[in-house]
């Protein structure tokens, strides 16, 4: 009974309430790791939240110009950092015009095929777009997701994932 | 294919006799029922001429070992040692001397006899009630000698079909995606096998990669992503001719498709700009239809046997959750309402259930749950494990399983699994390499 209730109640305020319910946890849980983080160094170096900030993987397009950005799990969120990264890239792009580029999207193995490969998608249109609003054309920018089909670290642990949940720029020409 | 289908001569009305032995496969069987295959007797002459062609030196008993291993994988028979029989395979043929099998405990008896006629090859059997001393069914197949697999697998059907009331599912076969080479750098190529294992084959070079095979109604062809020139796109390919075609002409990245009940329509999502939808295209006329149109994730599309509804994935609600909607796009509902991430449904060639992967506090689940949600049942837990594809009677799951890697990212590795809807026989398939994305053909003679 009490599952038809709940069932019955406005799907849209219902959602709105988990949400709410969500993030107040999410920033409790944040407060609570970044707490951690403080007291014991050794895990904040590669990792913020489940956010990669290590650059163990990380390539340059040129000199101070990073080629990948990293993802919380199932998350297409740009972070301060990778919004950074991705201002480098602009400004290397407009000073390069003749270069075109590839987003490559990928997703860490914790999830199913299919859903990853929209995943991946989702996370290189993050960074084509945020390109863009940095005055790169989208003819010059294309978009390929891999899922979770190529990753970068082979380890089956939380770094490991975090460092294949990432949108890689890559030389198209 | 066409090519392939078996002449079916039924000379002997099966006969209904009631009281007989039944098989229960709608609960867990922990006591599969004792059966005794007797090797298929055959005489010197055709022994010879099939030794020649088909190089196995006595097919009568060949055959009853594919039977006898299609038996045993199903876990609701036990098939007793040969090397127990009293009888010889001929004689027991003709009559069976049912207290010499009474003694070595066997409910039920297939036997059979082989013959070369015209270079076909003749199979008869029998399958007998010991307990009740009684014919339950006898039929006779004709066919290509290199059929003879293919007669075992049939001949199992019908035994499976008599003792448990449902259809079988052993004269099929998976296609699935075969992988090798590091994690980092795998190598995918599309094979096909006989439900069994037997008559692998590679049907594609590993070239490009590719991903999530499924037949068509009829096994003839089949749907499949590949980054052919790096462009991710749905493919089809016709499995005798080898030919394959892009399915549509989409800009931009297609994935997860399947054929609708019909054949006639391939479903699945299309990416661009961020935001993956569900389209159909009509084979016939490449009509293009956009079914979902939503700002979050659609994917992982299946089709209700009737073609009615289609259930999917979406992350509409935040998180991946399954929905059923009407095969129009109208009605969207979500019916996944359990702890955790759901993916991968598929619907139930019976229509009564939707299998999915569940993900719940860092484990990988094969479930079921009924098409409004209700019933979830999950079948197995693992580290990863994802992508049900249902045997044709739906009694049987195959999905594929990763292993966890050790810290160095060694130890790395898929493969194919079956379970029982009931939850028990979990079995590991073989493949000659590692393997993942299985689908289960539909019977291959109908």
């Amino acid at each position: 009974m009490k599952k038809l209730v709940i069932r019955n109640i406005d799907q849209g305020a219902l959602m709105k309430l988990n949400k709410i319910l969500k993030n107040t946890f999410l920033v409790l849980f944040a407060c609570l790791v970044l707490s951690a983080c403080a007291t014991s160094k050794k895990s904040t170096g590669q990792m913020q939240g489940d956010v990669y900030t290590g650059t163990d993987t990380v390539e340059y397009l040129a000199s101070g110009v990073p080629d990948r950005v990293f993802f919380a799990t199932n998350e297409s969120v740009l972070t301060t950092a990778s919004r950074e990264t991705l201002r480098k890239q602009a400004a290397w792009l407009r000073k390069n015009s003749d270069i075109t580029i590839v987003l490559e999207g990928h997703a860490d193995e914790r999830g199913t095929r299919e859903y990853n490969l929209a995943l991946g998608e989702r996370r290189a249109n993050a960074a084509k777009d945020y390109l863009m609003t940095y005055g790169i054309s989208s003819n010059r920018i294309s978009v390929l997701s891999y899922g979770k089909e190529r990753p970068v670290d082979s380890g089956s642990n939380p770094l490991a994932w975090s460092k294949n949940r990432r949108s890689v720029t890559v030389k198209a020409n | 294919m066409r090519n392939l289908i078996i002449l079916f001569l039924i000379f002997i009305i099966p006969t209904k006799a009631l009281g007989l032995i039944e098989v229960d496969i709608t609960r867990g069987n922990l006591n599969p029922l004792p059966i005794a295959v007797s090797p298929l007797s055959i005489d010197d002459e055709s022994k010879k001429s099939f030794e020649k062609t088909l190089k196995k030196k006595d097919i009568g008993s060949e055959i009853s070992k594919v039977i006898e291993k299609n038996l045993k994988t199903s876990g609701l028979f036990n098939p007793l040692d040969k090397n127990a029989f009293l009888q010889a395979p001929d004689i027991a043929h003709l009559k069976p001397r049912f207290e010499d099998w009474n003694l070595i405990k066997a409910q039920a008896l297939i036997t059979g006899k082989v013959k070369n006629v015209e270079d076909k090859l003749r199979v008869e059997f029998r399958l007998w009630d010991v307990l009740a001393g009684k014919e339950m069914m006898a039929l006779a197949f004709t066919t290509v000698p290199n059929n003879w697999r293919r007669v075992g697998h049939i001949i199992t059907d019908k035994v499976y079909e008599r003792l448990t009331g449902e259809k079988g599912y052993f004269d099929t076969r998976i296609i699935y995606v075969a992988e090798e080479g590091p994690k980092t750098k795998r190598i995918k190529k599309l094979a096909i096998m006989d439900q069994d294992g037997a008559n692998n084959k590679f049907l594609t070079l590993g070239n490009e990669l590719v991903l999530t095979p499924r037949f068509n109604p009829t096994s003839q062809m089949v749907t499949y992503l590949s980054y052919f020139r790096n462009l991710p796109r749905v493919y089809l390919l016709d499995i005798e001719t080898g030919i394959q075609e892009v399915v549509g002409d989409f800009p931009g990245m297609t994935f997860a498709p399947r054929f609708s009940p019909d054949g006639k329509k391939i479903i699945m999502s299309f990416a661009k700009d961020g935001n993956s939808d569900i389209y159909t295209m009509d084979l016939e006329n490449r009509i293009v239809e956009k079914i979902t149109n939503h700002p979050s994730i659609d994917t992982s599309p299946s089709y209700s046997p009737d073609g009615k509804f289609i259930c999917f994935n979406s992350d509409r609600s935040g998180y991946q959750q399954i929905y059923v909607m009407k095969s129009d796009g109208s009605n969207v509902k979500r019916i996944s309402f359990g702890n955790g991430l759901y993916g991968t449904p598929v619907w139930s060639p019976r229509g009564d259930l939707i299998a999915f992967t569940k993900l719940h506090k860092g484990k990988f689940y094969i479930g079921v749950m009924r098409t409004d949600g209700s019933g979830e049942r999950l079948l197995t837990e693992n580290f990863y494990q994802e992508a049900p594809s249902w045997s044709p009677n739906g009694r049987v799951l195959i999905f594929y399983r990763e292993t966890k890697t050790d810290d160095k990212g060694e130890g790395f590795s898929a493969k194919l699994w079956s379970i029982d809807l009931t939850g028990y026989n979990e079995r590991l398939v073989d493949t000659p390499t590692d393997a993942s994305d299985p689908s289960w053909s539909s019977l291959l003679s109908n």
